[in-house]
């Protein structure tokens, strides 16, 4: 099989090395020959951060280059039109439509750019918008948001439930698996 | 059992199942789990020094002593430790010693792009470099092999991509071997001229039994795939051409990068009818392989600059590329920036009002030289603000004293600010040093530090107290402020800049995203008072934004630090 690739992309802090570790430990139980690359560091906090999520048979390269994502998923909205460009012809994109004002924008030095998302539209970019943060909030806790949109993701892979929910009762703490299973239910069913 | 794990996390398996006793080490993205990982196994002694030379010299003890040890830092922290290196080419080892050197290409996290190959060449020193996490714990046992056999310390190259990377790894035992009885050998071991005449014969002689090495070592290997192109690589880049060409081409992958071999070269240049070179940064390969007369492309199809991926590589051999689509509209830029009621903010702030000159230094702080701030004049190395300014202040003298400070954290202090501070004590300068001490060492993801009472594995420890530092180093004046109260800020600040001898101004609270820090309610803006005079703005805080025309505070980023509530000219900003 040819290699998928994902992309997770979002602002520093809002839980992306989760979402992937979930990929991964999936994927990795699959069989698949799994590769998930981040930076850490500096660029953590309010920065822009992306993570590479790529499986198949073999897979080398660690990093998603220009026009070869199958999926984007953005924690938010302008991050998800920063990286179209990795975007592979019908590949689609899932995107939280919350807006996290970067500081040019906060200080007035640049415009948010709310209809970044409507123009990639018009262009035939495949675009599932969806409201993570209140859906999480709903769930019960506004940091799910990241499972929320990997419930999304979820409804796009050839893969069983009940696999992604196992694998989410593996990774987080016992306290939070209810409200992280209701989150994921909550983007699957959106 | 088979495992997806992180570059960095498979060093620290290979640690483990090399029999590694011992691992001491200073944070630095991206080579910080090294160490962090390493922790995790209770038969490694594991700890943070205050800088790579001491994590070197702590290494190189526990060698002397029969040990395998390791030290880890990035590729800056390598010039830091140079000194020790050098010579430990000449003592070489008694029980194994490898050093682990992290490169960052394209600088997500760094302040240059050195190569660290050059270190190994420099120093006569054998170096690794795996592609992936797999091969990263295998080389540390061979790594730890090649010291013991060939009586030197060795080089573990990585790279960000390496070393941030996860992939599938399969686990082995550990392998544990006896700490042999102690034997004094100074001719080997007491570097003075008259004993290091003779070791560096023993050097040259070792780089050419290292050369022989790599002309037959598993570490290199050939994959034919034809004979029309061949393509010499290490590391990552090896990934990128196997993702591109698959099995079209021949490769020759190095996992020995220094000393280069040169039988198997020549070989692998004459099986195929063109020979490149990939390698990011600098064409070290490439100069070896046009020093042996043989011709190869490399620098003249790429860039010595930041990193490659397969898009790289297919567009310079002119393939097909994928189409793309992208958004005309342009996309503001979201660099990283100081997190919402850190504690740096407030002295920056105080530092922008009063247009005060600071040279600063490698921490979160550094972020303080960005929009709306811009509040740092210079940021070089470990330690450079506090030893830059005395030097600064020299030339500028009563002018530049009154209003220049050196901003530096407080593990960056511990690291090397320390000297620069006895300079400017015994040197009579009168400079003010401002040490931001946040109680842990931030940037690299909160790791202890000698000042923090803790160590790697969270244990209580002995804490350097700062105030009684500067004073046994010979500053009088150090006053303590809490970076959330503006008007003490500029007041201590104005004052010690005005005064003539030097001083220190520790600038303390905890960083806010410490477990034990504890979140203030959230404050809020009420828009019936609030005139849109955009004040609270001038701070850069992320959870400040300004939405028809006034304030508006994100609570869910808030904690409550009530510095944007001092700036609030109306008294708009308070709790709900």
């Amino acid at each position: 099989m040819e290699t998928k690739n994902v992309m997770i992309v979002g602002v520093g802090g809002q839980g992306s090395l989760l979402a992937s570790k979930l990929l991964g430990v999936l994927l990795t139980e699959e069989g698949y020959d799994v590769k998930v690359s981040e930076v850490h560091g500096m660029s953590q906090r309010g920065g822009s951060v992306v993570t590479y999520v790529r499986y198949g048979e073999k897979v080398y390269s660690p990093i998603i280059a220009e026009g070869e994502a199958d999926f984007i998923v953005s924690f938010e909205k302008i991050e998800a039109a920063r990286y179209a460009k990795c975007l592979k012809k019908g590949g689609k994109i899932i995107v939280n439509t919350q807006s996290i004002d970067p500081m040019p924008v906060i200080i007035g030095n640049a415009q948010y750019p709310e209809n970044v998302l409507d123009e990639l539209k018009e262009k035939g970019v495949f675009i599932d918008s969806i409201d993570a943060l209140k859906l999480a909030e709903e769930a019960g806790n506004p940091k799910s948001a990241n499972i929320v949109l990997m419930g999304r993701l979820a409804k796009y892979f050839d893969m069983d439930y009940d696999k992604w929910i196992k694998a989410i009762k593996g990774l987080v703490k016992p306290q939070f698996v209810d409200v992280n299973i209701k989150a994921f239910e909550m983007g699957y069913n959106y | 059992m088979k495992k997806l794990m992180l570059g960095n996390d498979a060093i620290a398996r290979g640690l483990y199942e090399a029999g590694v006793d011992l691992i001491s080490s200073y944070p630095g993205t991206p080579s910080t789990e090294i160490t962090e990982c390493a922790a995790k196994y209770d038969e490694i002694y594991c700890e943070w020094a205050p800088n790579e030379k001491v994590a070197m010299e702590v290494a190189f003890g526990a060698s002397l002593r029969g040990g395998r040890s390791a030290c880890a830092m990035k590729h800056v922290g390598l010039n830091v430790a140079a000194d020790p290196l050098f010579t430990l080419s000449y003592t070489g080892v008694t029980g194994g010693l490898v050093i682990f050197v992290a490169d960052d290409p394209a600088m997500h996290s760094s302040q240059n792009e050195q190569d660290s190959r050059h270190y190994a060449i420099a120093s006569k020193v054998p170096m690794v470099e795996p592609a992936d996490s797999m091969e990263a714990k295998e080389f540390v046992k061979e790594a730890f092999r090649i010291s013991e056999e060939y009586d030197t310390p060795v080089l573990f190259r990585m790279c960000t991509r390496i070393a941030h990377s996860q992939s599938m790894v399969t686990f082995g035992e550990r392998v544990e071997r006896e700490i042999p009885k102690y034997e004094k050998n100074p001719q080997k071991y007491i570097m003075a001229p008259a004993n290091a005449i003779r070791r560096h014969p023993f050097v040259e002689e070792r780089t050419r039994k290292l050369v022989e090495l790599g002309e037959t070592t598993s570490l290199n290997r050939v994959e034919m795939g034809g004979t029309k192109m061949g393509i010499i690589c290490s590391g990552t880049c090896y990934q990128y051409v196997k993702e591109v060409f698959g099995d079209t081409v021949s490769v020759l992958k190095l996992g020995l990068v220094n000393p280069l071999p040169e039988k198997c070269i020549r070989d692998f240049a004459q099986s195929v009818e063109k020979l490149y070179i990939i390698e990011e940064l600098d064409g070290i390969i490439e100069t070896h392989v046009k020093n042996l007369g043989i011709s190869c492309i490399g620098k003249e199809m790429f860039s010595p600059i930041g990193e490659y991926n397969q898009y790289t590589i297919r567009k310079a051999f002119g393939l097909d590329l994928p189409e793309t689509v992208d958004t005309d509209t342009e996309i503001p830029v979201r660099p990283p920036i100081m997190c919402a009621g850190c504690p740096h903010r407030g002295l920056f702030y105080t530092l922008a009002k009063h247009k005060i000159t600071a040279l600063g230094d490698i921490g979160c702080y550094t972020l303080g030289s960005a929009a709306p701030l811009f509040a740092l004049d210079s940021t070089l190395c470990m330690g450079a603000s506090v030893s830059g300014i005395h030097g600064f202040n020299k030339i500028g003298g009563k002018e530049s004293e009154s209003k220049t400070v050196c901003v530096i954290g407080d593990s960056t202090f511990m690291h090397s600010g320390m000297t620069g501070l006895v300079n400017i004590a015994y040197n009579a300068s009168n400079s003010t040093v401002i040490i931001v001490d946040n109680s842990i060492t931030g940037m690299t993801g909160h790791q202890q530090n000698p000042t923090t009472g803790y160590n790697i594995k969270g244990d209580p420890a002995a804490a350097v107290n700062l105030e009684d530092l500067c004073h046994a180093i010979g500053i009088k004046r150090v006053r303590v402020v809490d970076p959330y109260n503006l008007k003490e800020c500029e007041e201590v600040v104005l004052e010690e800049l005005s005064i003539e001898e030097p001083s220190v101004i520790i600038s303390r609270r905890p960083c806010m995203l410490l477990k034990y820090v504890k979140p203030n309610p959230p404050v809020e803006v009420d828009t019936d008072k609030c005139v849109g005079c955009r004040m609270c703005l001038k701070l850069g805080c992320p959870a400040i934004s300004f939405k028809d025309k006034k304030a508006k505070i994100d609570y869910t980023q808030c904690v409550g630090c009530n510095v944007c509530t001092q700036m609030c000219n109306v008294k708009a900003i308070g709790e709900k």
